[in-house]
């Protein structure tokens, strides 16, 4: 066994070429091989690629998908994020603890199976779901869970749980995943592009200079999809005019924030045209590599999307002299992530694609200046590439007129939580909150939290506020609540979220995150006094600002935003303590120890 | 060409090079700005963010912010101070710091700066973590109570000694310092001259059979506060 697993180790590291860059690959390999990436085996990779064993360790202790500890040959990955949890998380968990016989973080006595919980996979227009080890299931019930359990005894293969298929590719014989599309309206700008001939945005761009072609995007006014709204043309500019023997364009394929899939039905049902964009980007930057940065979670597109690019190449549309064009030279390889909300963060997302921890870098440099392996790198969102060809194909006058001020273009948003219609909706910017809700089958809202976890929560008397860039901006994610949920509940969730997925490097956001959520759940518990909301927002103010990247710099917007627009909610749970007491000292618990050891009671504070 | 610039600081107008951190500048023209993880001869890291200060209003750590002709640079409003006071609460609540007993008391970085900011006990609750303590070495060991993560080891380690000694494992509240083998820190190959056993600032890392050897009442910040050196150094 230990030979076997030494010569196995050291095929894999072969296989990437003994390559540092190579390692996260190479850890997921040893991982779906092993089980685990054990001491033993971070010794092997540690000597194959000469590089401190100490160094894989930080890596392979970084990634969720990855573990020193063995798991089972399947791992059961069940979404707990809070549109899951409103839609049946509790039993369908419960029907799975007690069909293994196990809890959550265990694996079953014959090693066999897994369970665990895992952040928002991308499917919360079809929860609840989980990942059992690449497959994706969806719609789960409590029926559903306990056949699962069955199935995998059964037959080992997680394959097998794919019964009905999905809605367009995802029934892809390459794809064969029951997830649906749920796209609920096509726009104009980026699902249009089904419709437009592939490859003649290519031509055209290829036919222009590549300054022609940022100018043209900066004409558009496109601004970049992936939630901060960088002007892409910009980017392009600063990437093209810096010092550096080679570039890079990457696409961010990370879709992490809580709510958001609209990239994975870009990725279903566009990558062909992704990668026009991608391509033409490159041209414009001066790249001859593209990387696309690949959500673990969405493994299960993987051969899909190298089957694409391998057509790509095949019709000379990637590789030597693109198209023809002489000295045109470009390709793309994919990268898998690992399970890490913060590699979408772009200094994150190059760490990651470098072979290392996902922890952010410190800027400047930009990415711009010094990115991937110190080389000039631009990183855009799917769907800014997506932008890019309509750009191309139908003229950038006719984008900027599209939108709003500031905003032009459209936004594909994805909907979730207590709505009638879940899914896709391509909407120009500027539709009023109010008018989406209507669309989507959610008129009684109580709440929407507009732009994922690291958004904001507003309530009834904001619904006439527009999406775009100046008011209510949203990388896609909308999530509704009904006037059954409990804001406070899903405002601790998202801390939760945030506390796991911090990668701590900084003190703000690896200490504050956890002070915000005790104090919330002491507000939460009943035992909170009015200066305790004064404290939420002084504390939340100095993470967001101190931290060192996005991440802490909007973590702490689940709470600002709440008790801003749902004052009430919280002043409803403090009370002003009048004995001066500390309501959170709890003196049972203080002496539960003390009698435990002693083996009696207090007799000065009796129960 | 002259590639001297000049920027505001707490309304002094102060010259500086291009290319030098915020914070570098302003010490050379003897303005404190107090720090943990930044440690001269070290890559700036940008963990600690204690170093934090206002440019042109935006909060931006020092150590890593280079300096800009004509930026204002805010290093002793009421709100720099607050948020700095804040971030070295959160670095004592976090770990198990017991100054009274530990050896690195008067010469730790980290009780030196709460002295400095005023901090007698921290307004944040305690999270008394368990932390572990590695005394396997026989010159150092490594007691992680008391970690601030500041990783200044893991680059004196290779930017000084040429070694890979330690190195963060784990993420978010779960990240911590590890050593460079399977087992334990005499595995490594620190021994007890490396740059990496003496630049912790805390007392995290602590030599074996030395402690006490300056006395309480001579140790490095005894008598005058954390950053005083530098103030002095220019007037
Ligand atoms: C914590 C965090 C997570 C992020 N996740 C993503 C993501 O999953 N996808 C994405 O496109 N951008 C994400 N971003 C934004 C990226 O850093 C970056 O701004 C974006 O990819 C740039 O592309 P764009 O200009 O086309 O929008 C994230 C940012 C932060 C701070």
């Amino acid at each position: 066994m230990k030979k076997e697993m030494e010569s196995t180790v050291k095929n894999i590291c072969r296989d990437s070429g003994n390559d540092k860059i190579h390692l996260l690959d190479i850890l997921r390999r040893v991982q779906n091989q092993f089980g685990c990436v054990s001491d033993e085996a971070i010794d092997l990779i540690a000597k194959s690629l000469n590089i401190p064993r100490v160094d894989v360790e930080s890596t392979v202790t970084f990634y969720s998908f990855l573990s020193k500890e063995p798991k089972g040959q399947i791992v059961i990955r069940l979404c707990n994020d809070i549109i899951d949890r409103m839609n049946g998380y509790d039993k369908v968990a419960k029907a799975f603890r007690e069909e293994l016989g196990i809890d959550f973080g265990e694996t079953t006595k014959d090693g066999k199976i897994s369970l665990e919980n895992t952040p928002c996979i991308g499917m919360c227009d079809q929860a609840p779901a989980a990942l059992v080890n690449g497959e994706v299931v969806t719609y789960l019930s409590t029926d559903r869970a306990r056949e699962i359990v069955k199935i995998l005894r059964l037959t080992g293969n997680p394959k097998k749980l794919v019964q009905r298929l999905g809605d367009g590719n995802n029934a892809h014989e390459l794809v064969k995943s029951m997830v649906q599309n749920n796209i609920r309206r096509a726009g104009e700008v980026v699902f249009s592009l089904a419709e437009s001939q592939p490859n003649i945005a290519l031509e055209k761009a290829l036919a222009m200079s590549p300054v022609e072609v940022i100018n043209e995007v900066k004409t558009a006014r496109l601004r970049g999809r992936g939630g901060a709204g960088f002007p892409t043309g910009m980017k392009w500019e600063f990437t093209r005019a810096a010092n550096g023997d080679k570039k890079y364009i990457i696409c961010n394929a990370d879709e992490g924030e809580p709510g958001t899939f609209k990239d994975r039905v870009l990725l279903t049902e566009l990558p062909d045209r992704i990668f026009e964009g991608m391509t033409i980007a490159g041209y414009a930057i001066g790249a001859e590599e593209g990387i696309m940065y690949l959500r673990g979670e969405y493994e299960y597109l993987y051969n899909f999307l190298e089957a694409t690019l391998e057509k790509r190449r095949k019709d000379g549309l990637l590789g030597k002299n693109v198209m023809g064009k002489k000295e045109f030279n470009f390709d793309i390889r994919i990268q898998l992530g690992a399970g890490a909300y913060i590699c979408g963060e772009e200094t994150a997302l190059i760490s990651s694609c470098e072979g290392f921890r996902g922890d952010p870098k410190n800027r400047p440099p930009f990415p711009a200046q010094r990115g991937f392996l110190g080389y000039p790198s631009c990183i855009n969102n799917v769907e800014t590439f997506c932008a890019v060809l309509s750009i191309l194909d139908k003229g950038a006058g006719w984008f900027a007129e599209l939108g709003s001020r500031g905003s032009a273009g459209t936004k594909v948003l994805s909907v979730s939580g207590d709505c009638q219609s879940p899914g896709i909706y391509e909407y120009p910017f500027g539709i009023t909150i109010k008018k989406l809700l209507k669309d989507v089958g959610a008129e009684d809202a109580m709440a929407v939290q507009v732009g994922g976890a690291s958004g904001q929560m507003i309530g009834e008397k904001d619904y006439d506020r527009i999406i775009c860039f100046d008011d209510l901006a949203t990388g896609g994610s909308i999530m509704i609540f009904g006037p059954q949920r409990n804001i406070l509940e899903v405002v601790d969730y998202f801390m939760e979220f945030f506390i796991e997925e911090s990668c701590g490097y900084c003190t703000p956001c690896r200490v504050g995150n956890v002070v915000l959520r005790n104090y919330l759940q002491k507000i939460i518990s009943g035992k909170g006094e009015p200066s305790d909301l004064d404290f939420l927002q002084k504390l939340g103010e100095n993470i967001k600002a101190a931290s060192r990247c996005g991440l802490g710099q909007t973590s702490p917007n689940p709470i600002l935003s709440t008790l801003k627009n749902f004052h009430p909610v919280y002043a409803a749970m403090v009370r002003e303590e009048t004995e001066g007491l500390q309501p959170t000292f709890d003196i049972q618990a203080a002496l539960r120890d003390s009698e435990a050891i002693t083996g009696r009671k207090s007799v000065l504070f009796i129960h | 060409m002259n590639d001297k610039i000049s920027f505001i600081i707490d309304d002094r107008e102060i010259k500086a090079k291009k290319g030098q951190t915020i914070l570098a500048a302003a010490q050379e023209a003897g303005i404190y700005i107090p720090r943990l993880c930044s440690k001269e001869g070290l890559s700036p890291f940008g963990s600690c963010r204690v170093c934090t200060v206002l440019v042109n209003g935006r909060a931006q750590a020092s150590c890593t912010q280079p300096v800009a002709q004509g930026i204002v640079v805010e290093n002793s409003s009421e709100k720099v101070f607050q948020i700095r006071k804040q971030i070295i609460e959160m670095l004592f609540i976090e770990g198990n710091h017991f100054c009274m007993f530990c050896e690195k008391s008067g010469n730790c970085e980290l009780q030196a700066l709460a002295y400095r900011f005023g901090i007698l006990a921290p307004s944040l609750p305690f999270m008394f973590p368990e932390k572990d303590i590695d005394a396997s070495h026989p010159d150092v060991f490594i007691d992680r109570n008391r970690c601030v993560l500041c990783g200044r080891c893991v680059r004196a380690s290779r930017e000084l000694d040429g070694k890979h000694v330690f190195q963060f494992v784990g993420r978010g509240p779960e990240r911590r310092i590890a050593v460079n083998a399977s087992a334990d820190l005499k595995n490594t190959e620190l021994e007890s001259s490396d740059k990496a056993v003496e630049i912790c600032p805390v007392g995290a890392i602590i030599r074996k059979r030395v402690g006490f050897k300056i006395p309480v009442g001579k140790r490095l910040y005894d008598h005058e506060p954390i950053g005083s050196d530098i103030e002095k150094a220019c007037t």
